[in-house]
């Protein structure tokens, strides 16, 4: 039975979150351009009520969808598309923003939340705001509308509510019955099914959410004539987006490389770029603000950086949702159709805030004393140049797909392909500029907080320079020991050494001046002394990784390809170490997952029941020494992951085991993942690449032997010994009928680590002889029971074999990649610190009235 | 001529030394005929080639051979003007390879054989599903 009206609810509060914001952007208007009070009090109440109701309906629009999903109603496309019955809770709660129309919807949830915000704390400046804020909103709500306006035929929005039989019209099973439900869904990508996929999206929307803020306040103050009171309010929010933002993209970083197979955390993909650019002209925007702040400079330049970052915002939402990508990104997302309506998104706010800036222009204060060169002014705003200088080298190439468009609308064709060496091609640019940004946020800090005459400034960095040369020296001399003797090849590398070790150097130097004085303000100090870890972390882990896999046996690849091709993967027998790069690395063997315990189980330790999530344990199953199931239990497994435990054994004899797991789903595939393992000094990343299949490997001709109980015997080189044969009276669960006989052998076989038992079964049955083979995986035998002698209490024993099972493999160490991930928390949380500087500083004059 | 005028100057410079330099280092998306005509005039920069797998009446891919090493192979690929050529890849087959709509591959001709460097999927869009699951 189709739930039809779960899905009519959901769609009336999309309708409703769409006219409240038009009802609320428009009373706030009214309450913005009002001549007298009592109406300005009337249209504000107005728009606050139509708010609070469209953040209602928001909030309905989520518990509709969120109960659509979690009820499995597989007739919703929705639910088909991107959830299942067997998926655990909490990636139900994903399930949510997988879609393009969910995760607009997180978006309009996250501005709901901010708008109430800014509504309950802000007097002066609500309506106008407040007016810029429910006209996005009121954008937002009509993308996910999925209405049909009617005479011109046009499509506006893309529902989340949508009836799957309305989306696949001509699917024969709703042709043949309009009422069918399928009875399970599509499931999840089985790359998104980790916890990163719960909390990247939220953040990073939040993030999204949070740029819109600035840029309402500065609009606003556009708009009001009200022209530097706007940067006290927006300062601390813009400081939020900056940490939140940056955080969201953080968390991709980390999620590509904890699940992806890349081996690394950035990949320069163009949906990657179009938030990372952004996010620099936001923390460009920041600074100059902070510059108004305490000079009443850059005001021109803070208030087109902050349009700029929302602009862009809108921008990348294009990129990524439009299709336009299409072929240049693997992230190629779905072409909802809603590339015009997206076009009109942007162009309608760039056109008023361009328009507004240039009708308000001339009215901008602005000084005109010369800037000298020692000031901290100057020294911001070169840093602000480099770092839009930085955005716009990101922007550039990744908008060559858009280049190529608008060539095509104006007859022309432009066949440009972004660089093939993506990662190359970027680092090469971003690199020199991160050096810059180093160096300046170093120098900068001291013209900002020191006295600008140059011989005090040179007394002041005197003691944090030469510490600086010391540390490079020595960490040059622990590079070229350690990692690389080609180190002096790279002068590029040295650049970024120095201007990392530089910028903490001097910025801890301030920190602990502004401990002793007041360590509220040491938010940018702080912030800085993570850039600064985060490049060296960076340096380290990317430019000194060494691929342990390397692939130096000389086996022969296609005659016809170049030798100069890197082999970066290495084929493992099981049970067969190679030596590569300073490591013993060995194949053990295929593990499986038990769903209630932590632990990982070998194959040959359990026989299959009927149900592929059900095994039974053949003997005690052990794990690093516990004993997780005893012999005869049953339990769950997760059928769908297979690990492959490999062995690393450093050439110092730390032995490390790794277990990357490869993901069968029925629908989507095969689907690797890594396994890191974490050392202080450096990560361990091994993922397989391939694996052999059961299927693909031929066995042997059957060879035959005759041998006695306790007798031993080989197969496919392993000394076997026939241990015992009994009778047994019923086969995986199945009982035998009195007439038949089955007789199961129970073999031994010595494996290079462990023994196996092979038990295969000779059955007769009905007057007919049936085998049941038995098979150990991991040795590549496969043995039948063929028949039995007992005049001379004998057995023939049939050996078949076949190759051993394998991987191909690639391991990665990646030293001292723990100094990126530590210089992002503290970037974090030199963020934190500057907001509440801020926050409190805004508050203050807001008690004090001056808003 | 006042300080910030300089700066912006040679911001300017820089911001022209980047489009120049992307300009320079963009590829172009090619068919399988101007590729090899690119190579034998000796440019040996690296191209992108558009275009889908090849497949049989059923619809199934055919033509997809695992090197013997295992851990590279090789496809024929059918570009955007119709020319077949075979691909040589140097690692293992990407995931869901074969359920790919679109195939994009980047690298050149060496002699007779095409080499990717890199190989860019599209998985086909869950709206163009015409099968549902029962």
């Amino acid at each position: 039975m189709v739930h039809y009206f779960v899905g009519d609810l959901g769609h009336f509060f999309v309708i409703t979150s769409f006219v409240t914001a038009l009802v609320s952007a428009f009373a706030y208007f009214k309450a913005t351009t009002s001549k007298s009070l009592d109406r300005q009090l009337f249209w504000k109440q107005n728009g606050a009520a139509g708010f609070y109701i469209h953040a209602v309906s928001v909030v309905g629009i989520c518990i509709t969808l969120f109960s659509i999903i979690a009820n499995h109603y597989f007739e919703y496309h929705y639910a088909y598309s991107y959830s299942d019955t067997k998926l655990p809770g909490y990636y139900l709660i994903s399930t949510f923003w997988n879609g393009q129309e969910g995760s607009f919807l997180l978006w309009m949830f996250w501005h709901a939340i901010l708008g109430i915000i800014l509504i309950l704390t802000n007097k002066f400046w609500e309506s106008s705001v407040m007016t810029v804020f429910s006209l996005v909103q009121a954008f937002l709500a009509s993308m996910i509308m999925g209405v049909v306006l009617p005479v011109i035929e046009v499509k506006i929005g893309s529902s989340p509510f949508i009836l799957l039989r309305d989306v696949m019209q001509n699917a024969t099973a709703f042709k043949m019955d309009p009422e069918f439900i399928p009875r399970d869904g599509n499931g999840l990508n089985p790359l998104l099914q980790n916890y990163w996929m719960v909390i990247h999206p939220p953040t990073l929307f939040l993030g999204f959410a949070t740029t819109l803020v600035p840029f309402s306040f500065c609009i606003a103050g556009l708009w009001l004539r009200k022209y530097t009171d706007w940067v006290r309010p927006a300062l601390p929010w813009a400081l939020f987006g900056g940490a939140v933002l940056g955080l969201g993209i953080l968390m991709g970083g980390y999620w590509a490389y904890e699940t992806l197979n890349f081996g690394g955390y950035w990949n320069w993909d163009p949906v990657e770029n179009a938030v990372y650019v952004p996010w620099l002209v936001l923390v460009a925007a920041i600074h100059t603000m902070i510059t108004y702040k305490s000079s009443e400079t850059a005001l021109k330049v803070s208030i087109i950086l902050v349009i700029t970052v929302f602009i862009l915002i809108l921008y990348s939402t294009f990129l990524t949702r439009s299709g336009i990508l299409g072929d240049s990104s693997v992230h190629s997302f779905t072409d909802l159709g809603l590339s015009g309506q997206l076009l009109v998104y942007l162009g309608f706010f760039s056109l008023v805030a361009f328009v507004l800036c240039v009708v308000r222009w001339s009215e901008i204060p602005s000084t005109e004393k010369e800037v000298s060169a020692y000031s901290r002014e100057f020294w911001v705003f070169v840093g602000v140049l480099v770092l839009s200088l930085m955005g716009f080298q990101v922007l550039l190439p990744t908008s060559i797909p858009v280049w190529n468009k608008i060539v095509s609308l104006f007859g022309g064709s432009s066949n440009l392909a972004p660089p093939p060496d993506q990662i190359g091609f970027y680092t090469k640019f971003q690199l020199g500029f991160a050096v810059g940004v180093a160096m300046l946020s170093g120098v900068g800090q001291y013209f900002w907080w020191k006295k600008a005459d140059p011989k005090e400034l040179w007394k002041e960095l005197q003691f944090p320079f030469l510490l600086t040369v010391l540390l490079f020296l020595v960490i040059v001399q622990f590079i070229f020991f350690q990692y690389s003797s080609e180190i002096f090849k790279r002068p590029g590398f040295l650049f970024i050494l120095f201007s990392g070790i530089l910028t903490i150097c001097l910025n801890a130097k301030i920190l602990l001046s502004l401990l002793k004085s007041s360590p509220g303000l040491s938010g940018g100090s702080v912030a800085h002394i993570g850039i600064g870890m985060m490049l060296l972390g960076i340096l380290f882990s990317s430019g000194f990784s060494k691929v342990v896999s390397l692939n130096n046996t000389g086996l022969i690849y296609s005659r016809e390809a170049s030798d100069e091709f890197n082999r970066e993967n290495l084929l493992l027998f099981l049970n067969e170490p190679r030596t590569m790069a300073g490591y013993r690395i060995e194949y053990k063997g295929e593990r499986l997952e038990p769903r209630d315990k932590s632990g990982y189980i070998n194959q040959n330790d359990v026989e299959f029941t009927d149900d592929p999530f059900l095994v039974v344990a053949k003997r005690d199953v052990l794990y690093h020494g516990d004993t997780l199931y005893h012999a005869g239990d049953t339990f769950e497994i997760m059928n769908e992951n297979r690990y492959y435990e490999v062995e690393l054994t450093s050439s110092k004899g730390k032995n490390h085991t790794l277990y990357p797991r490869i993901q069968d789903n029925p629908t989507m595939g095969m689907a690797a993942s890594p396994d890191i393992k974490r050392d202080l000094s450096r990560d361990l990343y091994a993922h397989v690449i391939l694996r052999s299949e059961a299927e693909d490997s031929q066995w042997s001709e059957m060879e035959e032997v005759k041998v006695a109980a306790k007798e031993q015997f080989f197969a496919n080189d392993y000394v076997c010994s026939l241990e015992n044969v009994q009778r047994i009276d019923r086969i995986g669960g199945t009982l035998l009928d009195s007439a038949d006989i089955a007789v199961q052998a129970s073999i031994r076989i010595m494996g290079e680590y462990q023994e196996y038992i092979a038990d295969p079964i000779f059955i007769i049955r009905n007057r007919m002889i049936g085998r049941i083979p038995a098979e150990v995986r991991d040795l590549g035998v496969q043995l039948t029971l063929n028949n039995i002698h007992p005049e001379t209490s004998q057995f023939t024993v049939g050996i078949k074999t076949r190759q051993k099972d394998y991987i191909v493999l690639k391991a990665l160490e990646k030293p001292w990649i723990n100094v990126l991930w530590v210089g992002t928390v503290l970037l974090l949380t030199g963020f934190t610190i500057a907001i509440t500087r801020r926050y409190k500083e805004f508050k203050k004059m807001k008690e004090k009235g001056l808003e | 001529m006042k300080k910030t005028h300089i700066v912006l100057l040679v911001v300017i410079a820089a911001a022209i030394a980047i489009l120049i330099s992307t300009a320079g280092d963009a590829s172009t998306y090619v068919g399988f005929g101007e590729a090899y005509q690119m190579a034998t005039a000796g440019n040996t920069k690296d191209i992108h080639v558009v275009g889908e797998l090849k497949k049989d009446k059923a619809g199934k891919v055919i033509g997809i051979e695992p090197g013997r090493d295992l851990v590279s192979f090789s496809f024929i690929m059918i570009d955007d003007k119709g020319k077949e050529q075979q691909v040589f890849y140097n690692q293992p087959m990407p995931q869901d390879f074969t359920k790919s709509e679109k195939v994009v591959v980047i690298g050149g001709y060496n002699g007779n054989v095409f080499e990717a460097k890199k190989i860019l999927l599209k998985c086909p869009s869950k709206y163009q599903e015409q099968k549902v699951n029962v």
